[in-house]
C-alpha cells in the first residue's frame, strides 16, 4: 500500500492563492501495489490542482472500473467523485458537466476502460468536446482482473504467463486527434515534472484536455515481454519538447523564435509555452501531430510532451448556448413556464 | 401480406341497432411514404372539430417508403376510442393489400377506391365507389411528383361528401396541418373540393353510415402521447434530456425539443435546458444519471432495445441512488420485434431491470393525460426518492392521437428532494453521513459536487459502501445498505399515484389492467353489461410498487382478470409475487402487436366464464 501523498515537500507547504496548502488536496490512502504508476499520477494531480489554486470544492473527479479508476479516492477527498461503471465514465462526466459547467472536471481511465468496453464512448466526448481533463493511465494490460493484454498493448510483448499479443496496438493520442480532441497530450509516469506541467495546461484549457500517461503496472506487465514497463520506457522516452505553463496571474513574456517555441493563448488568458525540440514541429499541426505519432511508433519510440494543440476550439457546453447559472441547481420560475404557456399550448390543440 | 383486420368476427356494434349515426370506422389503406398522414389527419381532425368524438391510429411499418399502412379513424359518439376491427368506410388506395383490406370489410360497409385497382364485385355484401383519383388529381396539378399526395387529398373531399363531414371542418383542418404555408393550403383545399364535386356529381351520399354535429368535444384537446410526455417534463422542470433515436420513442424527445426551445428560453435567449442526442443508450442513461448526480432533473426516452442496453446503469442508479427518469415507450417483440407495432411486453423487464437485488419506481400512464401528469411527477419521485423512476408507455398511447380533457397546471411546487446545501451543512458542522438514514424512511440527503463546503464532498460508486460512502466489503453493511434500499421503496409505496377502482354492484368479477389498454377495458365493461348482463369491477394499475389497494380489490372478488398487452402474463406474474395465497387470477393477453380492443376483452371474458348470460 502507497500513501497518496509522496515527496510534497519544498514549495507545497505554504498556501496558494485560494488559502490553501497541499495537504488540502489529498486523498483516502491508495490500496494500489506500491510502485504502481497510477500513484505518481495521483501526485502529479495534486500538485496541478494546488499549484493552480483552483478550490477542490470546485471540481468533479470522474472515473470508471480499473485500477486506474480507483484513483480519484486517492487524490482530492474535498472534491465530489463519481467512480462509474466499466468503460462509461465520458457519459456520466458528460451529464454532469452540462448540469454544472462551472465544475472542473477530471476523469481518471485505463487503457481496458477508455480502449475496449469504452472506445466509443471515449471517442465520442473527445467529439463533443466536453470540458474536462481526460487522463488514460495506459499500462497495457488489465490490472484489477490480473493482468489480461488491452487494447493497447504491444505487438509481441508477453504476458507473465508466456502469452504473446498478435495484435497492434491502438494509438489513443493519434485516435483523439481524429476524432477532433483540442489538446493533446502524451506523458510518463516517472516524469512528474513533464506531468504536472501538462496537467496545469489541461486544466486550463477550455474543452476536452486528453492525455495519454505511459503507467507501468509493477505486477503484471513490468518484465522483459513489456514494451510498457519503466526499463524500456525510461530508455525509450523521447522528449518531444519542454513545456512551461505560465498562469495568467504571473505574466512572463517569453519570445516565440520561430523553430523554437510556440507561445499560445489559452482560453482563460493563460498560456502555455512550448519549446521545440526539432525546429519544423508545430503542435498547431495536426497533419504534423499525425505524422510525428507515427513516425515515433516505427522507430520504436514513445513521443511526449503536448503533441496537438488548438486553444480556439469551442467547447460543448459554450456551443449548446445555455445559460451560465448551472442548470442543476436552476430556481422553479426559471424551469417551470407559466400557467399562461399551458393554456396557450392547450388552446392550440382544441 | 398481412391483413390487419379479420373477415370471420361478425359485426361490432357500439350502439344499439339502427342507429349508426356518428358511429363508424373509416380505414385508410396507402403505402408508406405516398404522403397520406396529411390528409388523414385532416380526416380525422374535421370529424372531432364537428363535436364528434374520435380516435386516430397509425398501423405502419418499419418501412420508409414501398410498405403497406393504415390509418384507421373512429367516430364514437359514445365516446369509445379504442381500437375497433371491423370497417365500415375503406379507402383503398395500395393495389398490394386491396383485396384483403375488402375481405375484412362489415357487411354493408363501403369500400372507395382508386379506380385502377379494380376491385368492384369483389363482394356482394359491400358497395364498391372507384374513383379516377389519378385523373382527379391532373386537375389540380401537373407536376406528377405531386400528383400522389394530391390524389390523397381528393379522397378526402369524396369520402367527407358521402358520409357529412363539414367542408368548413375541412379547410380549417387543412389550413391548421399547413398553417403559414398559403400556397399548400390552397392546392390541398382545390384538391378536397375537386373530390367533394366529383362525388355530388357520380355518387349517392350515405345513409348507413353518417356523420352529424353534435356537441361532444367541446374544450377537448387531441394528442398524442409522446407529446403529452414532452409537455409534462417541461412543466416538471426537465434540465438535461438524452436520447438516441429509436421507435417509437422519439417523438417524444422531438416534442420536447421543440416545446423546450419555444417555452424555455431565458430572458438572454440563452436556453435553461441541455438536450443531447447520445451514440447509443447506454451513454444517453449515463449522461442521465450523470447530470442528475450533479442536480440536474434529467430524463431520456427508448424503447425496448434500448432498455436493455441500459441494464448495467439502472443498477447503479438504483444501488448508488442516483436520480434518473427513463421513458420506455414500448414496441413488440425481443430482439428488434415489429418495432412500429404496440406491447405491454416489457414491464418484467423493467420491475427489476439490472442485475442483482434490483427493484424500480414504474409509472404506467393510462392516458394522454397521465402522460403529462407523470411525466411531471417521474422527476419529482426520482429526486425524491434519489433512485431510477421508470415510466411505461407504449405505441399505442405514445404515437396515436387521443381526445383528451386539456391538461391541468400543476398546483404543487417541483420537489427537489433531501439536498443539503453549504448553508445547511454549516449548522450541521460539517457532520453528515451519505447514506444515513435519518428520517427514518429510508431516504439519506446527498449534496451536490460544486457544494462550497469542505465536508461537502463524498465518493459515489456502484462498488459496496457503507453509511459514510466510503468503500466496504463487509457483509453486515451490504446487508444494511440493502435492507434501506428495501425501506426505500417501502416508503415510495406510499406515494406513487394508486390505482383507479370502479366498482360495480355486486359484481364478483374483477377485471386489472394498466397503461393503453384502457381504453379497450372501459369499452369492454360497457358492452358485457349490455350484452352479456355481466357486472365488473375494474382496478387500473399505475404503479410499481403495488399499493395495498391491489390486495384489497383482488380480495373482494371471485375471479379476477387479468389483461395485458403481452404473451406471458407478466402483470399477472408480479401481482402472484406480490399477493399471499393463491387467488383466482385469470389472464387475458393480447399481443400481436396491434392495440387491445373491446371485442377481444368481452369475448375472453364471456368464454371464460362459460356462459353467455344473455343469449
Ligand atoms: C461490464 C464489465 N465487464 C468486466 C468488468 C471487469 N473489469 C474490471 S476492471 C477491468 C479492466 C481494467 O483495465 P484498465 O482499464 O486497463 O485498468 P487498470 O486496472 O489496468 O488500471 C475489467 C475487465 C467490469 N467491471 N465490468
Ligand atoms: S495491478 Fe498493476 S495497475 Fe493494478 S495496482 Fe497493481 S501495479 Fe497498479
Amino acid at each position: 500500500m502507497a500513501d497518496s501523498v509522496l515527496n510534497l515537500t519544498g514549495p507545497v507547504a505554504k498556501e496558494n492563492r485560494v488559502g490553501l496548502s497541499a495537504l488540502d488536496y489529498k486523498g483516502g490512502k491508495s490500496t494500489l501495489c506500491a510502485g504502481c504508476g497510477h500513484d505518481a499520477i495521483s501526485n502529479q494531480i495534486i500538485r496541478a490542482f494546488y499549484e493552480m489554486s483552483v478550490k477542490p470544492e470546485s471540481v468533479a473527479k470522474f472515473s470508471g472500473i480499473g485500477c486506474s479508476s480507483k484513483t480519484p479516492a486517492y487524490f482530492m477527498s474535498r472534491a465530489h467523485g463519481f467512480n462509474a461503471v466499466h468503460g462509461r465514465m465520458p457519459a456520466v462526466a458528460t451529464g454532469a458537466t452540462l448540469a454544472n459547467r462551472k465544475l472542473v472536471s477530471i476523469g481518471v481511465s485505463g487503457d481496458g476502460d477508455s480502449a475496449s468496453i469504452g472506445l466509443g464512448q471515449l471517442l465520442h466526448m473527445i467529439r463533443r468536446n466536453i470540458s474536462m481533463v481526460y487522463i488514460v493511465e495506459n499500462n497495457g494490460v488489465y490490472g484489477l482482473t490480473k493482468g489480461q493484454f488491452s487494447a493497447t498493448a504491444d505487438e509481441g510483448s508477453q504476458l507473465k504467463n508466456g502469452v504473446i499479443n498478435d495484435l497492434p496496438p491502438m494509438d489513443l493520442c493519434a485516435l483523439a486527434i481524429t476524432c477532433g480532441a483540442g489538446f493533446v497530450a502524451r506523458g510518463f509516469a516517472g516524469d512528474p515534472k513533464q506531468m504536472v506541467t501538462m496537467l496545469k495546461a489541461a486544466i486550463a484549457y477550455d474543452g476536452l484536455a486528453f492525455i495519454d500517461v505511459i503507467s507501468p503496472c509493477v505486477t503484471f506487465n513490468n518484465h522483459e515481454g513489456s514494451t510498457k514497463s519503466y526499463p524500456y520506457a525510461k530508455e525509450h522516452d523521447e522528449i518531444l519538447h519542454q513545456v512551461g505553463f505560465v498562469p495568467s496571474f504571473e505574466p512572463i513574456e517569453i519570445d516565440y523564435e520561430p523553430g523554437e517555441v510556440r507561445d499560445v493563448s489559452l482560453h482563460d488568458g493563460s498560456r502555455v509555452l512550448l519549446k521545440k525540440l526539432e525546429e519544423d514541429y508545430d503542435p498547431g499541426d495536426a497533419n504534423q501531430a499525425m505524422t510525428r505519432l507515427h513516425r515515433a511508433v516505427s522507430a520504436g519510440q514513445m513521443l511526449t510532451g503536448i503533441v496537438y494543440l488548438d486553444p480556439a476550439k469551442k467547447s460543448f457546453t459554450s456551443q449548446l448556448g445555455i445559460v451560465d447559472e448551472p442548470l442543476g441547481t436552476l430556481s422553479q420560475d426559471v424551469i417551470r413556464p407559466p400557467k399562461e404557456a399551458l393554456d396557450q399550448i392547450m388552446a392550440e390543440l382544441m | 401480406m398481412t391483413n390487419l383486420s379479420d373477415s370471420t368476427v361478425a359485426e361490432e356494434r357500439d350502439s344499439a341497432a339502427g342507429e349508426r349515426t356518428n358511429d363508424l370506422t373509416i380505414h385508410v389503406a396507402t403505402v408508406n411514404g405516398s404522403g397520406s398522414q396529411s390528409s388523414n389527419n385532416v380526416l380525422m381532425r374535421a370529424i372531432f372539430q364537428m363535436g364528434i368524438p374520435v380516435s386516430g391510429k397509425n398501423l405502419f411499418p418499419s418501412n420508409i417508403a414501398g410498405l403497406p399502412t393504415w390509418f384507421t379513424i373512429r367516430a364514437s359518439s359514445e365516446g369509445w376510442t379504442g381500437r375497433r376491427r371491423n370497417v365500415d368506410v375503406l379507402v383503398c388506395m395500395n393495389p398490394a393489400t386491396g383485396a384483403d383490406d375488402v375481405k375484412a370489410l362489415n357487411p354493408g360497409a363501403i369500400c372507395i377506391f382508386d379506380d385502377a385497382l379494380g376491385l368492384e364485385g369483389s363482394r356482394d355484401d359491400v358497395t364498391f365507389y372507384p374513383i379516377p383519383f389519378s385523373k382527379i388529381a391532373g386537375e389540380v396539378t401537373s407536376d406528377s411528383r405531386l400528383r400522389k399526395l394530391i390524389a390523397n387529398m381528393v379522397y378526402v373531399g369524396v369520402v367527407a361528401w358521402m358520409i357529412g363531414i363539414d367542408r368548413e371542418e375541412l379547410v380549417s383542418a387543412v389550413e391548421r396541418q399547413f398553417s403559414g404555408k398559403a400556397k399548400a393550403v390552397e392546392l390541398n383545399v382545390e384538391a378536397i373540393d375537386k373530390g367533394i364535386a366529383y362525388a355530388a356529381d357520380n355518387l349517392e351520399p350515405q345513409v348507413a353510415h353518417r356523420l352529424q354535429r353534435m356537441d361532444k368535444t367541446r374544450g377537448q384537446i387531441l394528442i398524442d402521447g409522446n407529446s403529452a410526455a414532452a409537455l409534462g417534463a417541461m412543466f416538471g422542470g426537465v434540465t438535461v434530456a438524452t436520447w438516441y433515436p429509436i421507435t417509437p420513442s422519439s417523438s417524444l424527445c422531438e416534442a420536447l425539443i421543440e416545446y423546450l426551445k419555444a417555452y424555455r428560453l431565458a430572458d438572454d435567449g440563452k436556453a435553461t435546458f441541455a438536450v443531447v442526442q447520445a451514440e447509443d443508450e447506454i451513454s444517453a442513461i449515463g449522461m442521465v444519471i450523470g447530470a442528475a448526480w450533479a442536480g440536474a432533473r434529467s430524463m431520456t426516452a427508448t424503447s425496448g432495445p434500448g432498455i436493455s442496453l441500459m441494464t448495467e446503469f439502472a443498477g447503479l442508479g438504483y444501488f448508488a441512488e442516483i436520480p434518473a427518469v427513463v421513458w420506455d415507450i414500448q414496441r413488440i417483440g425481443p430482439s428488434t420485434g415489429l418495432p412500429t407495432r404496440t406491447s405491454q411486453g416489457d414491464l418484467l423487464q423493467v420491475a427489476h431491470l439490472s442485475h442483482g437485488d434490483t427493484e424500480h419506481i414504474v409509472l404506467f400512464p393510462g392516458s394522454v393525460a397521465e402522460c403529462f401528469e407523470f411525466a411531471m411527477k417521474a422527476l419529482d419521485f426520482a429526486e425524491l426518492f434519489q433512485t431510477p423512476v421508470f415510466v411505461l408507455s407504449d405505441l399505442d398511447l405514445g404515437m396515436n392521437s387521443w381526445m383528451s380533457e386539456p391538461f391541468e397546471y400543476p398546483t404543487e411546487p417541483i420537489n427537489r428532494g433531501k439536498v443539503l446545501t453549504a448553508e445547511k451543512l454549516k449548522e450541521l458542522g460539517g457532520k453528515w453521513g451519505r447514506y444515513l438514514d435519518v428520517d427514518g424512511d429510508g431516504i439519506p440527503w446527498r449534496t451536490l459536487p460544486g457544494t462550497d463546503h469542505p465536508d461537502a464532498a463524498y465518493f459515489t460508486r456502484g462498488s459496496g459502501h457503507n453509511e459514510e460512502a466510503r468503500y466496504t466489503e463487509k457483509p453486515e453493511d451490504y446487508v444494511n445498505l440493502m435492507e434501506r434500499l428495501r425501506k426505500k421503496f417501502e416508503t415510495a409505496r406510499g406515494h406513487v399515484p394508486r390505482p383507479v377502482i370502479e366498482r360495480e354492484e355486486g359484481a364478483r368479477v374483477g377485471l386489472i389492467a394498466f397503461g393503453s389498454s384502457d381504453v379497450a377495458v372501459q369499452e369492454a365493461r360497457h358492452v358485457l353489461r349490455r350484452d352479456h348482463d355481466l357486472a365488473t369491477s375494474y382496478l387500473r394499475l399505475r404503479a410499481l410498487p403495488f399499493t395495498k389497494d391491489l390486495e384489497a380489490f383482488v380480495a373482494d372478488h371471485d375471479r379476477i382478470y387479468v389483461i395485458e398487452q403481452n404473451r406471458d402474463g407478466q402483470l399477472r406474474s408480479l401481482i402472484r409475487l406480490e399477493l399471499k395465497g393463491d387467488p383466482d387470477l385469470r389472464s387475458i393477453l393480447h399481443f400481436d402487436g396491434l392495440p387491445l380492443y373491446a371485442r377481444f376483452v368481452v369475448e375472453s371474458v364471456v368464454a371464460m366464464e362459460g356462459e353467455k348470460r344473455n343469449g
